[in-house]
């Protein structure tokens, strides 16, 4: 076996492991745990870098735990889709990690900080996992990880976040337990929990009704775990009140990994011919898309509070990636926009999430009303709110103009003429609701000389909600933002316009291909 | 077929420069400096191009191919876009000395975002014009709408939000329905390349999808400022003077124009048109807008309005010419572009002198300017007389043009739509020739040399405004006036005719 073969479950290995060594040295020191989760997240990129090139150039790696031979060993398998998947993952926490850093001193009481960054970690891992896995209950051992940690870093902060935690833990784990028991129904009837050895064994039991309330059953549970509509109740109150970190994270990837056991689940355990042909769901998963993708948007005009927008804004995202995988059976390109979306959607949400972090954290506002004058008041933040605002319009040279195209052309290519239309109205209801946030921080009302209120109106409007308990919430007021939190949110802003760039040109394409054809679908690119 | 980088590095200039005035915001002349650099460089690389153009080649630089089949986004001159180019790119040399006069004479805020923002738009208008496909065209015309944005709220009143949310909530959508027309065009045919005659494979399309696609595409050219649809260019003009000269003269109109002659040229193609006849529905549409706008241009005081109405009015000449399908009407057309450009913009220009210098804006408060403002109305009265198409200013050309093409026609409509031209021009005289004789012919009223007109501050004495200001458009007029005698000033007339050969084939 070549080393690299051994890479994932060295990442997903050592993240385990390294949670709890950061719990034991956060008693020495609690400034090391969270060096140590930063500097092996990099090391993890940098493995996973050879695990995509491996992947794309010889084959899919597959790994058996302990060396027992699958079916009955678990076995990790990382083909092009979760290698892709994996890189963004990672990134993605890593930039979080580094914007963490001085947000939970705003946000966070001091004694609570190593379990957060033991968590943090331990909820990456739980996502690697995911990642990684070839086996039903071992992703669903990774999913309770990622699940478990994640109620817990919605709570952690207290205060106005307890009770959306709460109610996420009921949904999650109605969510959780609908997946274990359509993963029960399928071992009752294939004998097998492997992904390889399922799909060869499902399609002679297509016609069995445990099979197909197995397969209902995992998908509505992950349903509710990747909120889409209309599943999705508990998330807006979530992403409103947990710690700006954690929102971030979760939008950006928390979320996309759970879609992903969605998109395994449709391709590489059933086929899309089961899909199409047995059950006949891909329309209704497209139309269940649309009504996300409009609804998500009509509640998000609706939103005053700038994190209860977006998590609005993320439902209706949400639903363009579902309703890219409801048009692939009918053509590739659906798969492919998205996943594309899967990557621009991680990088702008992740980024305006921290944006609206950072905002809360230099100058205490929430309210959109009150972000007059931001602009000058913190340019590089709404420099970058604005570009990655624009990825989520679909404004050219952005990711998400690409993500849009890919669809638009996926639903002409399958004749679905009416996603169309949504598209393109979702982009303009996007349009309605991210305009007033750029207007408000850049074109406000001109202050003229006559003026006198300039000053008295740069304190917020709405009076301070009860925060959650950090010990610095106003002391940090008005200070300029440390470059640990600017730097992520300028990254991810910069990689909306490249990858803007770069999805209109033919760079993607050997990885497109390779991940349409690991799915078993044709490349017709 | 040549291919140079020319187009990219012309595209560079402005996206260069735009990074550099923000870099440059604490020094206002370096920050200047960089503008007027960029515009000049811009302006001769583009115009470096045009003698290859005209004899005959197509300048091609293909940026990057794309995952989509036959998809790439890139620039290929041909002379049709280097007509728009060199249009462009020449007044943003001019209008930059003039914004440079204007934002200083007026003292204005937030100079820094508004020049960056003209970097933007400029790039968008260039892009646009030397654009290879339909999807480059989009992505650079999208470019347009965001950049202008900041500029038409400027002033960031109540009312300039306003107009700019008007300005938004028309052109965003006509973005969508212009990506959809581009993505039907792709599905349908597999290209969105610019063919001179139309895309072949469309021509298989059946009559009611071209039809949809066509009212696709017309609504993605919500920029051409068609009725009813309109509404938001008057409103716009809540903007500084020297962006509603460029942009909404110039740059942001003439690309929604530029883009209608390249969907009835080179995307649908003249003979579809005629089959399906789209070109009656197309030429109507332009000839109520014709008629219709110069009506409600006479019923504006304010003047920068009634500019705006007026230009409304002349793109469906535009339009119209493109629509009635022969030689001499396109040819028209596309000499309308670069000449309507000249003149309309010598006419913001003089608005908006006017307004530095005295503050006013309305046409009746215009009394007896001609005597304190000699050089500015002079050169008003020279761009009016060519919007009406009268000579020896080059209105008269691209109107002759037009006339002989609606005539070439044959049938009935041809007559028709001569005789709406001919109308229509004499509604321009209607409301241009009340502007020229108030200004010379009138004497400001007793009352209000006393209070001294609206916003003077008690000048007792109007006269010019800054040479930064007077010169520009001292110089666009006396272009009006030399396109008559010689239409070929950068090459503008070998291209017009390099075109035709290519849409129609032969000399």
């Amino acid at each position: 076996m070549l080393l690299v073969e051994h890479f994932p479950v060295i990442i997903v290995g050592l993240s385990m492991f390294l949670a709890y060594t950061m719990l034991l040295a956060g008693y020495i020191n609690r400034r090391l745990p969270f060096f140590m989760s930063l500097a092996m997240n990099f090391f993890f990129l940098f493995l996973s870098i050879f695990v995509l090139n491996h992947v794309l150039t010889e084959g899919p790696i597959r790994y058996w735990q302990g060396g027992w031979r699958p079916p009955w060993g678990i076995e990790y398998v990382v083909d092009a889709m979760n290698a892709y998947l994996l890189i963004i993952v990672i990134s993605i926490v890593i930039l979080g990690l580094i914007y963490s850093k001085r947000n939970v001193e705003f946000e966070i009481e001091e004694r609570k900080h190593v379990t957060f960054y033991t968590l943090i970690q331990l909820m990456a891992a739980g996502l690697y996992g995911i990642t990684v896995t070839g086996d039903l209950f071992n992703m669903f051992i990774w999913l309770e990880i990622a699940s478990l940690t994640a109620y817990a870093l919605i709570a952690v902060a207290g205060g106005r976040a307890l009770r959306p935690a709460y109610n996420y833990v009921i949904m999650g784990s109605i969510g959780a337990c609908l997946y274990i028991f359509g993963v029960c129904w399928l071992y009752s009837a294939t004998g097998t929990l492997n992904f390889a050895d399922m799909r060869l064994l499902l399609p002679l039991v297509y016609d069995n009704k445990a099979v197909q309330m197995g397969f209902a059953m995992i998908v509505v549970g992950v349903m509710i775990k990747a909120y889409i509509f209309p599943l999705h109740l508990w998330q807006p109150d979530v992403y409103t009140y947990a710690p700006s970190t954690v929102s971030s994270m979760m939008a950006s990837v928390h979320v996309k990994v759970m879609f992903y056991i969605l998109l395994r689940l449709f391709y590489s355990v059933f086929t899309l011919d089961f899909i199409r042909h047995y059950i006949g769901l891909d329309l209704v998963i497209c139309w269940v898309a649309a009504a996300a993708i409009l609804a998500g948007s009509i509640w998000a005009i609706k939103q005053r509070n700038l994190r209860r927008m977006l998590a609005y804004s993320s439902v209706s995202q949400m639903g363009y990636i579902l309703l890219g995988v409801g048009l692939s059976p009918l053509s590739p390109w659906g798969l492919v926009g998205a996943v594309a979306h899967i990557l621009n959607h991680a990088v702008g949400k992740g980024c305006l999430f921290m944006c609206a972090g950072a905002i809360r954290q230099q100058e205490g506002l929430r309210d959109i009303r009150d972000f007059e004058g931001l602009g000058k008041k913190m340019p590089h933040v709404c420099a970058a709110f604005t570009i990655a605002a624009f990825s989520m319009i679909g404004i050219p040279f952005t990711a998400g103009f690409a993500s849009k195209v890919f669809l638009i052309i996926a639903s002409l290519d399958a004749s679905q003429y009416p996603f169309v239309a949504v598209l393109l109205i979702s982009g303009l209801l996007n349009l309605v609701y991210f305009w007033r946030v750029i207007d408000r921080m850049y074109f406000a009302r001109h202050r003229g000389a006559d003026d006198p209120a300039e000053a008295a109106s740069d304190a917020p409007a709405t009076v301070q909600e009860a925060a959650p308990s950090g010990p610095s919430n106003s002391a940090k007021s008005g200070r300029p933002l440390p470059l640990s939190m600017i730097a992520p949110i300028l990254a991810l802003a910069s990689l909306c316009i490249i990858l803007g760039v770069i999805w209109l040109t033919d760079i993607p394409s050997p990885l497109i291909n390779h991940i349409l054809s690991n799915l078993r679908m044709e490349a017709t690119i | 077929m040549t291919e140079l980088m020319t187009p990219l590095i012309a595209l560079l200039c402005p996206l260069v420069a735009s990074a550099l005035i923000l870099l440059c915001r604490k020094h206002p002349n370096i920050r200047e400096a960089w503008t007027i650099a960029a515009s000049i460089a811009m302006f001769l690389l583009v115009l470096s191009m045009a003698p290859l153009i005209a004899g005959g080649e197509t300048v091609r630089c293909i940026l990057f191919q794309s995952m989509f089949k036959d998809i790439y986004i890139g620039f290929k001159v041909d002379a049709f876009g280097e007509i728009f180019a060199i249009t462009a790119s020449s007044l943003w040399v001019l209008v930059s000395f003039y914004s440079i006069g204007y934002m200083r004479a007026l003292k204005e805020h937030a100079q820094t975002r508004y020049f960056f923002a003209f970097c933007f738009a400029i790039m968008g208008a260039v892009g646009v014009a030397l654009s290879a496909n339909l999807i480059t065209l989009f992505l650079f015309f999208e470019v347009i709408t965001v950049s202008t944005y900041p500029l038409v709220i400027h002033e960031q009143t109540p009312e300039a939000l306003a107009a700019g949310h008007k300005y938004l909530a028309y052109l965003m959508p006509a973005g969508a329905f212009l990506l959809l027309g581009i993505t039907i065009t792709y599905y349908l045919s597999g290209t969105t390349e610019f063919t001179p005659g139309g895309i072949r494979a469309l021509a298989s399309a059946s009559p009611i999808v071209v039809t949809g696609l066509f009212f696709a595409f017309l609504l993605g050219f919500m920029k051409a400022a068609w009725m009813p649809f309109h509404s938001w260019l008057p409103t716009a003009m809540i903007a500084p003077s020297p962006v509603s000269a460029l942009l909404h003269a110039v740059a942001v109109v003439k690309a929604g124009v530029f883009g209608i002659v390249r969907i009835v040229g080179y995307v649908l193609g003249m003979d579809l048109m005629q089959e399906v006849g789209l070109w009656l529905a197309l030429a109507c549409i332009a000839g109520f807008t014709m008629i219709v706008g110069s009506f409600f241009a006479i019923t504006q005081d304010n003047l920068k309005r009634r500019l705006a109405y007026s230009t409304i009015s002349q793109l469906s000449y535009i339009i119209l010419g493109a629509a009635l399908l022969t030689r001499d009407s396109i040819e028209g057309a596309m000499l309308h572009i670069p000449f309507h450009g000249y003149m309309k913009i010598t006419l913001f220009l003089c608005a908006g002198a006017i307004l530095a210098a005295t503050g006013k804006t309305k046409v009746s408060e215009m009394a007896g300017l001609g005597k304190k403002m000699p050089v500015t109305m002079l050169a008003f009265s020279v761009a009016a007389i060519g919007m009406a198409g009268i000579p020896p200013v080059c209105g008269f050309i691209s109107k002759l043009f037009l006339c002989k093409g609606a005539y070439a026609v044959g049938s009935p409509y041809g007559l028709a739509f001569l005789a709406v031209i001919l109308i229509s021009s004499l509604l321009d005289v209607i409301y241009f020739f009340p502007i020229i004789l108030t200004a010379f012919f009138k004497s400001p009223a007793g009352t209000a040399e006393e209070t001294g007109g609206a916003g003077e501050g008690g000048r007792e004495k109007i006269t010019e405004a800054p040479l930064l200001m007077v010169a520009p458009l001292a110089i666009t007029a006396l272009l009006s006036l030399a396109f008559f005698f010689n239409q070929n000033i950068f090459y503008i007339y070998d291209l017009a005719r390099m075109a035709i050969s290519d849409l129609f084939g032969g000399g």
